[in-house]
């Protein structure tokens, strides 16, 4: 067993945003065990503030490059709720569809660029051209397909454009939903041999099991991404908990730390986690079956415990967002395209949402005047939500780290690679905070 | 010969211009990078190098002081530094709170004074170092750097079209937002980009920052007497991706 130990990883590789990793144990005496997130704050609560309702989505979507799709969602439905607007089952459809562009453009992101290095014993994907060019080809493949997908439906991915509180902007035709169906469809094949090769690495993702709760938005009617009229949250021993989105502020209980620009979250336990994993767990029976079959294949099983696991778990949901996108397609062919202009404001209040983006809830929460103008506005972050509980693994995980008398640069790697599996986007992380306006 | 060296850097961002990196395919992107090396880039790589880089990809704005070294350690060892992306080149959407006072009170109430929040005023990254190429929008466009690489890599000149954003809008014949009963920036933004958002059915923001005479005072105008708005929304509106460009 090691008896000294310094781990200082500054600004960790292979994530979105900032973080570091600072271990210490001198004489068997732990000092130091944390995760820590140094990100330049932005401040984007502040910044929408005098904003036209209009313009609040296309503000709070520059919070993060990759959840931009999601944090458009989350905020044209806490604004739609806020001004008493009910888009209609057609937008719905639309928007279900572009949500789950992004989770297969995102995971597919992470489980190949950031995490499969690890798993493969290179540095990055870039060396893999050279080792493993067929994966890498199907990884700008995938990545690509994920890209048309949105554009098809969002008009561009990073920032779309045309989601707008009350409908679309711009509607696709069915003669692109026809040609997206076919992109899809071609892309089965890369689906297959992605299992094949997670299949294959699944037997390097370090064995570890912390219990926790597990939170995630829930529908009656799918596995909830964009739609969902509650959240659920789901303990290691199968007890569930069901609230309503509107009271998101008692089940998240934001708080600061000195050790973060963001914040962390916790709820029936010290901390909670979200995110891939936590949606597996809380909806694994509504998944269709192509990705519960994925699942049996890759040994994931709800209530699976193991965070290292979130990157299986997100492989399942590129199966399952790739067959429920699939579906969603063949309904909006079947029933044709409405021109149904944009539902308007029938007041100006306040309201909130929740959305699920890759790496967990997101929630938006705005009020605004008479002429439309935001007074107030409040977002809670899914990585913020993981923090405290990547807090908590690092804690557990280094006594066993340190029976199991591994090298002090195994050691640096399973920490790295724990975070990595939490898929953090730091970036979008440090804005946030509980703020009662003062009127 | 050996293949420029290409690394990429963030600050303060949404990172989504960087995203846009992994849009190309498989066969763009592999082409790509038989013609470049890329040694340095944090979100995607472990792999650094302390040395000299060929060029550097810049990303997100300029706004803690403790930035500047790393900026500088930038600029120093790279050959060309190009920013990239409406944060990096103008402060963008960031800057939408440079003319707040209270924003980290607003964000992080009570704790708002902890060292570790530090973050004033957001500058573009000229502010900090020399510049030697822009690439505006919020998002870049791809396709525009992808241009911008090739003829740095060619020895070519790149310009950026000198026209406001109206003209490649009537170019592809789009219906203008005003006619629409809606409001549009396209009047005084720097094209490049394509005018997708109106063609999108949504206004131009000017997310590229704006044309070199471009007439604010006019605009204002126009969004009040063609789109009905106050004064105070007409400014408000004419800061959305440009507070820094303006009084
Ligand atoms: S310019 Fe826009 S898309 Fe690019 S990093 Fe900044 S906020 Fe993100
Ligand atoms: S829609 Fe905007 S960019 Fe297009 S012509 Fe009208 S004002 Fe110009
Ligand atoms: S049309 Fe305007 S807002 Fe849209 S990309 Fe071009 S400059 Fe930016």
């Amino acid at each position: 067993m090691l008896h000294d130990v310094n781990i200082n990883v500054h600004h960790l590789t292979r994530v979105e945003g900032h973080g570091n990793i600072v271990v210490n144990v001198t004489d068997g005496t732990v000092e130091q065990c944390e995760w820590q997130v140094p990100e330049a704050p932005r401040f984007f609560e502040a910044m929408v503030r005098g904003r036209h309702y209009s313009e609040v989505a296309r503000i709070t979507s520059r919070i993060c490059g990759i959840c931009a799709v999601g944090h458009t969602l989350a905020s044209v439905k806490a604004t739609e709720a806020a001004l008493g607007i009910e888009v209609t089952e057609q937008t719905k459809k639309l928007r279900s569809l572009l949500k789950h562009a992004e989770n297969f453009d995102s995971h597919v992101l992470h489980v190949y660029v950031l995490v499969a290095p690890d798993l493969l014993g290179a540095p990055s994907v870039f060396p893999l051209i050279e080792t493993h060019g067929e994966v890498v080809a199907r990884a700008l493949r995938l990545k690509r397909l994920a890209h048309e997908w949105g554009s098809a439906i969002g008009g561009r991915t990073t920032h779309p454009t045309t989601v707008i509180p009350g409908g679309f902007a711009k509607l696709p035709t069915v003669k692109e939903l026809e040609a997206l169906r076919e992109k899809i469809l071609a892309a089965v094949p890369d689906l297959e041999a992605t299992l094949d090769t997670i299949a294959a690495l699944a037997p390097k993702i370090p064995a570890f099991d912390r219990p926790t709760e597990y939170m995630a938005v829930s529908s009656a009617s799918e596995y909830g991404l964009y739609d969902g009229e509650a959240v659920e949250t789901v303990l290691a021993d199968g007890d569930r908990a069901r609230y309503a989105v509107d009271d998101y502020r008692t089940f998240t209980n934001e708080y600061m730390t000195a050790q973060s620009t963001a914040k962390f979250t916790k709820n029936r336990l010290d901390s909670y986690a979200a995110g891939a994993l936590a949606r597996f767990n809380v909806n694994y029976e509504m998944l269709r079956p192509e990705a519960k079959a994925a699942a049996e294949r890759l040994g994931l099983e709800p209530v699976c415990t193991n965070p290292y696991m979130n990157t299986v778990a997100q492989v399942v949901e590129v199966v399952h967002s790739a067959y429920e996108g699939l579906r969603l397609l063949d309904e909006l062919i079947e029933s044709g395209i409405a021109d149904e202009g944009i539902v308007q404001p029938t007041r100006f209040a306040s309201g909130a949402s929740a959305v699920e983006v890759p790496r967990g809830i997101l929630f938006h929460e705005y009020e605004y005047d008479a002429e439309g103008m935001c007074v107030r506005a409040n977002c809670i972050i899914p990585t913020n939500q993981n923090h405290g509980n990547i807090q908590r693994d690092f804690d557990a995980l280094l006594p066993r780290l340190l029976a199991e008398g591994i090298s002090e640069d195994d050691m640096r790697l399973r920490f790295e690679m724990l975070v990595r599996a939490y898929d953090p986007c730091i970036s979008c992380s440090t804005h946030y905070v509980d703020v009662e306006f003062v009127r | 010969m050996a293949k420029p060296t290409l690394a990429f850097f963030d600050f303060a961002s949404c990172e989504g211009c960087q995203i846009e990196f992994t849009n190309y395919g498989d066969a763009a992107t592999l082409e790509l990078l038989k013609h470049v090396d890329v040694v340095e880039f944090r979100e995607a790589m472990t792999e650094t190098t302390g040395g000299r880089i060929d060029i550097a990809l810049v990303e997100g704005s300029f706004t803690r002081e403790a930035d500047r070294a790393r900026l500088q350690d930038i600029r120093h060892r790279a050959r060309v530094v190009i920013a990239y992306g409406a944060c990096a080149c103008t402060g963008g959407i960031n800057a939408l709170k440079n003319h707040q006072d209270d924003f980290a009170e607003y964000v992080y109430g009570e704790h708002a004074t902890m060292p570790h929040l530090e973050s004033g005023t957001a500058r573009p990254i000229s502010a900090a170092i020399k510049v030697d190429y822009e690439v505006p929008g919020c998002p870049i466009s791809k396709d525009e750097l992808l241009l911008v690489l090739s003829n740095l890599l060619h020895g070519t000149e790149h310009v950026t079209p000198p026209y406001p954003v109206c003209v490649e809008c009537k170019r592809r014949e789009t219906v203008c937002r005003y006619d629409e009963g809606d409001h549009c920036m396209g009047q005084v933004a720097r094209a490049g980009c394509g005018a997708p958002c109106p063609a999108d059915g949504i206004p131009c923001e000017a997310c590229r920052g704006f044309v070199d005479d471009a007439n604010l005072t006019a605009l204002e105008k126009v969004l009040m007497e063609r789109a009905g708005f106050s004064q105070k929304r007409a400014v408000g509106k004419s800061r959305m991706f440009t507070a820094n460009l303006r009084s």
